[in-house]
């Protein structure tokens, strides 16, 4: 027994001999772990805090309410609407496809939407609502709200979205919004870093311009979600602010009444305030609806914009480019007149032709004018007193000039869409054609062919600094009624304008001529063209003092027409409609004391005085009705103020 | 000699209930209590089942350790191999006839309930080489005749478990049996040879590795590496226990648990979840409750007269031990995800009656701590 016992004792040593050991062993480990709690728990606490919440707490952004743009008298040119959506809960419906078939009998709901849905249902979570349809008529919603209990999974929601005047004559100028698409993403740091879901953007005309202004700031809902993203509770909820709304210069009158005259035409209309440049109306025809892009434009109305001859989605006041042929011959006289190289006396005898440098240059007046001098060539328009006045003068002068009143460079900065247009000369030659000038270039110069490109709103921006005695005007079609100080600004601006045209002195104001006699005499020469008979746009004429107004013709080709076409005399009617002439007229009213300029550009219209002189007329006769009423309607707002 | 036969021969339950370490009883209840706390609040605070059925476990497995306690030591002494052959066969009977669950066999089901033998194997083995090592004298013990069986007897379970496949079970087995053993009296030279040629293996045994069980052992090494795949389990842990903070987040307030962020919450990881919602103090008290635990095991096994009974408390407490810090430096990102449970706090049937089991046996040696075994 003894000797066992002492083995086993022996053995028990050993056993807690080395239990002992090992128990030392644990309490490290122990000591181990209640470090790293330590250092999880106490150190690095608010690291994991933070990282937790983070997991925990999850924002969403709230769409804005966008700012609206009003006309000149506060009519809404582009509005929030309520509009009736079906959204979806994916994992409350029972069964997809009996889902959609039912929906195809009480709403619009065809095959392709369905494919596209699915399509998109297979990126989601099934928690997270997708729009079926996010515009139904009223009787579609009610009709869906009164079968609710047979489309399991389907919420009705009545949303926001955009909504334009719906005669379409603001469609240009105030562009539309869209969804973001990528490329926007892409193009736009402010829309990466507003980054909502859903969110609507401006893609082009004021709506991409005034864009970042208009969305506001977003609000924020800050909820509890789970691991699998789902929302458990709202914890919080800031409010956004809504977006600018911004006052346009336009008068939605005018251009719905613009509008109507454009009918079935392809062309344009600005007109301008001679002094503040405000832009008064300006339209595109034909036009397009704009509420068609906002949800999605469909196939069929896409592929019928783009093939019409006409091209309506081009925004032509701005980014159409048209030869401005005669509506440049005032420009061409006064420069020639500030230049020295005419003098008003000098006549040059219009024969219907003349040969130059080997070629043959035609007047638009087959039999010729006769004895001409300067008043009576722009009066009548005559070609050959140009040719010679232009020869004289020079293409590089006659840039300067025509640079100066507005031609050759953007009118407004805002729209991306408008076009700078090209002003000839030597030097714009061998820049960007590579040749050197020919002498003959600078004659069908001077009758505005050739090289020259001008928007229909450049021409606009011309008349109107030659109406108001030949002062630089700074045209704009964003007025901001919101902001006080800006609207006292801008009739202190009118008022010393009014008074600098009598005063003529004010370091602020850029003059555009040298010799004040020169406007002058360019002026009446344009009273002469309507006012009098012989005059290229006296048909168009109003013999009420009140609507009297001046103006140029203009008759633009858009090809050069051969010896055998002018044997033929061809008329215009006669040819196909690309290779008609284009008609402008360019004009400021009233005469005595003239307050708008006007420009109209039909595409293939014909001759100006035919073509653009009569259209013209109507729009400067409404204009000057409603001037009373816009100038009440700034004082009442200016007293408020 | 004739005091230990009257001793043995003449306790009654009386004696034996007397006998009893009620401080360690105590301490398993409130253990079982905050599990119990713990598993309602992995419901979201709700009584629903994973907190009834381990309110119901908790309850009988508890009655089974009291009652294995009365159990003579002398019994567990013969039942012991017995014991250990019947958990080998229901690993058998697992390989044959197992229940399958998320890829990997490891429960039988013995009609009354589904039955982790693997579980079970901890306690058995301790016990199968408890009884081994108490005949075998220190002196005779690195004979290499004396390692032939213990090698064996953690080698076969083993190879069963990690067939199944349950490599993190299979594990703690084996470090469970090399506890033992070293307990035992092995010299140290052996261990340091085995661990060189375990060393030299493992470029073999990694080549053998399930894809997802290497897949563990990169994420443990660098979790951010996927941090929403296979680094999930281990960042989201780690989130919780850390953002809980020197007080915790309060009952029932666990925003990574309760919002789901947080994997196997009701299993290997409530410590995660404890720990987020009662921060570094609670941690810390659970911890001493459990480290009491272990040494009030201990100090059983030091007041046992009998070398098995030495060897098995120890072993048990090793055992015990060794699940705990492995499980918690698990869930703190100390050791790589092999799927251990916390016990008695996680939620597992087998789990619970293994330690039952375990701590039955040693409360049997406490009653008879004077006794001799031969």
């Amino acid at each position: 027994m003894s000797i066992n016992s002492k083995i086993f004792q022996n053995k028990s040593k050993i056993i807690n001999r080395r239990m002992f050991i090992l128990s030392t062993i644990k309490v490290v480990v122990f000591f181990g772990i209640i470090s790293r709690l330590f250092y999880l728990q106490i150190s690095e606490n608010i690291k994991y805090r933070s990282l937790s919440d983070k997991n925990r707490l999850r924002e969403w952004k709230i769409i804005p309410q966008r700012g609206i743009l009003e006309d000149y008298f506060g009519t809404k040119i582009a509005e929030n609407t309520q509009v009736y959506q079906l959204h979806m809960i994916p994992e409350d419906v029972p069964n997809l496809n009996e889902l959609f078939f039912k929906l195809s009998k009480i709403i619009n709901f065809n095959e392709e939407k369905k494919n596209y849905l699915i399509k998109r249902l297979k990126k989601r979570k099934p928690w997270q609502p997708i729009i079926i349809s996010d515009n139904l008529s009223w009787s579609e919603f009610s009709k869906v709200n009164l079968f609710l209990h047979e489309v399991q999974g389907i919420k009705p929601v009545v949303s926001v979205a955009r909504q334009y005047h719906n005669d379409g004559s603001n469609s240009h100028i105030v562009g539309y919004v869209s969804d973001t698409s990528a490329k926007d993403l892409k193009n736009s740091e402010f829309l990466r870093d507003i980054n909502i879901p859903g969110l609507k953007t401006g893609k082009n005309g004021l709506e991409k311009s005034l864009n970042k202004q208009m969305i506001g700031v977003p609000g924020l809902q800050r909820f509890e979600v789970n691991a699998y993203g789902k929302r458990i509770k709202e914890l919080d909820i800031v409010k956004g602010i809504a977006g600018k709304n911004f006052r346009t210069t336009l008068d939605q009158e005018v251009q719905k009444f613009t509008l109507t005259l454009l009918k079935d035409k392809s062309g344009a209309v600005c007109v301008m305030d001679i002094y503040t440049g405000d832009i008064v109306c300006m339209v595109s025809s034909p036009t397009y609806d704009a509420n068609k892009f906002v949800h999605g434009i469909s196939r069929d109305y896409w592929s019928s914009l783009i093939n019409d001859k006409f091209k309506p989605l081009i925004n032509k006041p701005m980014a159409g480019l048209y030869p401005p042929g005669s509506t440049i011959k005032p420009i061409v006289a006064l420069s020639a007149l500030e230049n020295d190289v005419v003098s008003t006396k000098l006549v040059v005898e219009c024969r219907g032709s003349v040969e130059r440098y080997g070629h043959t240059y035609h007047c638009w007046k087959e039999k010729g004018h006769g004895f001409m001098n300067l008043r009576n060539a722009i009066k009548q328009s005559c070609d050959i007193y140009f040719y010679e006045t232009a020869r004289r003068l020079g293409i590089d002068r006659m840039s300067i000039t025509a640079k100066n009143f507005g031609l050759g460079k953007k009118v407004l900065s805002s729209f991306n869409e408008e076009q700078i247009g090209v002003v000839p000369n030597t030097k714009w030659k061998l820049e960007n054609i590579g040749k050197s000038w020919y002498l003959g270039e600078t004659l069908i110069s001077g009758i505005g062919q050739g090289y020259f490109q001008s928007t229909p709103l450049q021409l606009c921006l011309m008349i109107s600094q030659l109406a108001n005695g030949g002062y630089e005007i700074k045209p704009r079609i964003v007025d901001d009624k919101y902001a006080l100080q800006a609207t006292i600004d801008t009739w202190r601006e009118e008022f010393s304008l009014r008074k600098i045209d009598i005063n003529l002195t004010s370091p602020n104001i850029k003059k555009l001529y040298r010799n004040k006699e020169n406007i002058k005499f360019v002026l009446d020469a344009l009273y002469g063209a309507t006012n009098e008979p012989m005059g290229t746009s006296y048909k168009s004429r109003f013999s009420k003092e009140k609507y009297m107004f001046a103006g140029k013709t203009g008759t633009s080709q858009v090809r050069t027409i051969t010896e055998e076409e002018r044997r033929l005399k061809l008329k215009n009617i006669d040819l196909p409609y690309e290779k008609r002439d284009h008609a402008l007229f360019t004009a400021f009213a009233p005469y005595k004391n003239p307050r708008y300029g006007i420009s109209v550009v039909i595409e293939h219209g014909g001759s100006g005085s035919s073509g653009a002189a009569p259209i013209a007329r109507k729009v400067i006769k409404k204009v000057l009705d409603r001037h009373q009423l816009r100038k009440k309607y700034q004082l009442d707002l200016f007293q408020e103020a | 000699m004739q005091t230990e036969y009257f001793q043995k021969n003449n306790k009654t339950i009386i004696d034996k209930f007397f006998a009893l370490d009620f401080i360690l009883i105590f301490l398993v209840l409130i253990l079982g209590a905050i599990s119990l706390f713990a598993m309602y609040s992995t419901e979201k605070g709700n009584f629903n089942y994973y907190t009834q059925s381990h309110l119901y476990r908790f309850f009988i497995f508890f009655l089974i350790f009291i009652l294995f306690s009365f159990v003579k030591i002398q019994v567990w002494f013969k039942l012991s191999y017995i014991f250990y052959f019947i958990v080998i066969l229901l690993l058998i009977g697992v390989d044959f006839f197992g229940i399958t669950s998320s890829g990997s066999k490891r429960w039988v089901n013995l009609f009354f309930i589904n039955l982790q033998p693997s579980e079970i194997m901890k306690v058995s083995l301790i016990i199968f080489l408890a009884r081994y090592y108490n005949k075998i004298p220190s002196a005779e013990v690195n004979h290499i005749k004396f390692m032939i069986i213990p090698i064996f007897a953690i080698f076969i379970p083993v190879s069963f478990v990690v067939n199944q496949p349950d490599l993190g079970t299979a594990l703690l087995i084996v470090i469970t049996g090399l506890f033992v053993i070293w307990l035992a009296g092995i010299s140290m030279k052996y261990f340091i040879f085995s661990s060189i040629i375990v060393t030299c293996l493992m470029p073999v045994v990694i080549a053998f590795l399930k894809p997802y069980q290497k897949l563990r052992i990169l994420t443990f090494l660098n979790p951010e590496r996927d941090p929403l795949g296979a680094g999930y389990q281990i960042i989201q842990s780690k989130i919780a226990v850390g953002s809980g903070g020197l007080t915790g987040k309060g009952y029932l307030k666990g925003s990574q648990s309760y919002l789901d962020y947080l994997p196997e919450k009701h299993t290997d990881f409530i410590f995660t979840l404890f720990s987020e919602e009662f921060g570094f103090v609670g941690s810390i008290l659970l911890l001493s409750i459990y480290a009491l635990i272990i040494y009030r095991i201990t100090k059983i096994g030091t007041q046992s007269r009998s070398n098995f009974s030495k060897l098995f408390c120890y072993g048990f407490a090793s055992a015990f031990f060794i699940f705990v810090a492995v499980n918690m430096m698990m869930v703190l990102g100390l050791l790589p995800i092999v799927g251990s449970p916390l016990p008695i706090m996680s939620y597992g049937g087998s789990s619970m009656l293994s330690i039952m089991i375990g701590l039955g046996i040693v409360m049997s040696c406490k009653i008879s701590a004077n006794d001799e075994i031969s």
